[in-house]
């Protein structure tokens, strides 16, 4: 069975806050999920599909649905980190494929800039019993540093330079300008990416994407009801899930996950790179996208740094105009979990209500 | 540039690799071969990742070489987390330590060394040979 077309996105909503101390994490889950559904013309007694991640406060599902007062028969806390959002995209439209839902609600929330989270910096602590943490903690991993890694074996592979990784930076920055909401809406250069502080080398501060509270939410829902509804409608083609991993201490930096996971999701979709006319990446940093451009085939291995360099990624200037919102590296990458709102601006893509000049 | 001092979160060990701990104390790095397909690998775990099999504890040189790195400067006490190719077979993530970062680099030649952690158990980190 294949999730081709049999299921459609209705609904998205992207909170416009990028600091909110003065709203609770559930709050933020109840109006993202109100903006979502008012986006898609449905109401909250339509939803019996429910899908959260680790973001979500409570065990699982279970203490959103409770909150929200959601009476869904079918929910999914799939967490696989900041692509969680994905595989619930994909996983929804399974769920739907086989009849187990009609409207599924996807939320995501955060507030780690309201907290003060050294999101990438500071080594997260994680429970003795999960059997890499007594391997690894010692030696302080962070989410910069193990990035880093990456980017300075494809340097060392390849030749990649920061300047190459900076126009990442630059060409996110040319969309965010466009965006009232981006936490970072002005233009910068590959000077001031490359001369901003080391964070973890070769990673300056500015090859980081933003923290910033927020959150955002989508709806799911099959073609019919899909097609009743007042918004463009938005086809689900294809998509591919593959969790990569240290392989036994068999470790290679030289592919990511999506190597696997984009040639299902092309597969499926029955579409190939030189087709599309927009991407959204995620974009933890600069290396990120680089790293998903290469493994997608939009180039050749090894050649990321040169197809994104001159500003090919920029909108109305490039090939592959990437995250024209802003993207995590400006606009906003809530609860530290970028996923979901890749998904949206490809909705607005789609609709043609992204930025005009972002179009 | 030296190394400051770094607090090192001391590992929690548990009965599947009290053995692997037990030896950096005593100064030895060992990694986990499987009985079955003759495969090291690392951490090490009591059945083999790449065929279930039975492993066996497995002493090491205790050198490598180092597959990618990076200089940690946004922290109280830089320091440089790596990936470690040991001459054993599997890579580990490791600190390389004792020396100057600014001259690490990727392939070079590394040797295990015992650093204490915060309870003053044995970490084994890497210093350039
Ligand atoms: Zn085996």
């Amino acid at each position: 069975m294949s999730i081709k077309r049999a299921a459609c996105i209705a609904g998205i909503y992207e909170h416009p806050t990028r600091h909110a101390p003065d709203k609770s994490l559930a709050q933020l889950h109840a109006e993202v999920a109100k903006g979502a559904l008012e986006d898609a013309g449905l109401s909250k007694d339509d939803v019996d599909g429910y899908f959260c991640a680790g973001d979500a406060p409570g065990m699982g599902p279970i203490s959103m649905v409770d909150y929200l007062g959601l009476k869904p028969r079918h929910v999914d806390s799939t967490d696989v980190g900041g692509s969680s959002y994905l595989l619930h995209v994909s996983h929804a439209a399974q769920a739907i494929a086989a009849g187990k839902c009609d409207v599924a609600l996807i939320t995501l929330a955060g507030k780690p800039r309201s907290e003060g989270m050294a999101t990438g910096t500071a080594p997260r602590i994680v429970a003795p019993s999960v059997p890499d943490a007594q391997f690894e903690q010692p030696y302080a991993p962070t989410i910069a540093n193990m990035y880093a890694m990456v980017a300075m074996r494809h340097m060392h592979d390849w030749g990649t330079t920061s300047e190459q990784l900076a126009w990442i930076k630059v060409a996110a920055s040319h969309h965010a300008r466009h965006n009232p909401h981006a936490l970072l809406r002005n233009v910068v250069t590959v000077e001031e990416v490359v001369n901003s502080p080391l964070v973890a080398s070769p990673l300056h501060r500015l090859d980081c994407c933003v923290i910033t509270d927020g959150g955002g939410a989508i709806i799911v829902t099959r073609p019919e009801i899909a097609r009743s509804l007042k918004k463009p409608v938005v086809n689900i083609l294809g998509a591919g899930e593959s969790p990569k991993h240290t392989d036994g201490g068999r470790i290679d930096l030289s592919y990511t996950g999506i190597e696997s996971a984009g040639r299902r999701a092309w597969a499926e979709a029955g579409v190939k790179p030189a087709d599309m006319k927009y991407a959204s990446f995620y974009d933890s940093f600069t290396i990120t996208v680089l790293k998903q451009i290469e493994d997608l085939g939009f180039c050749e291995k090894g050649q990321g740094g040169k197809f994104v360099a001159d500003g090919n990624l920029i909108s109305g200037v490039g090939k592959l105009p990437f995250n024209t919102d802003g993207g995590g590296l400006c606009s906003n990458h809530p609860a530290n979990r970028g996923g979901l709102t890749k998904v949206l601006e490809a909705v607005r893509q789609l609709r043609g209500e992204a930025h005009p000049r972002c179009r | 540039m030296m190394a400051t001092k770094r607090n090192i979160l001391a590992p929690v060990a548990n009965v599947e690799t009290q053995a692997y701990w037990d030896a950096a104390d005593a100064g030895r790095l060992l990694v986990k071969k499987c009985l079955a397909c003759g495969e090291p690998h690392f951490y090490p775990r009591a059945l083999c990742p790449f065929c279930f099999g039975e492993t066996e504890w497995q002493e090491t040189n205790g050198e490598g070489e180092i597959y990618s790195f990076s200089v940690m400067r946004r922290a109280e006490a830089p320091y440089a987390i790596a990936f470690v190719k040991l001459d054993a077979g599997p890579t580990m993530m490791s600190n390389i330590v004792d020396c100057d970062f600014d001259r690490i680099a990727i392939g070079q030649r590394v040797k295990v060394v015992f650093q204490p952690s915060n309870n003053g158990h044995k970490v084994p980190m890497f210093t350039p040979v």
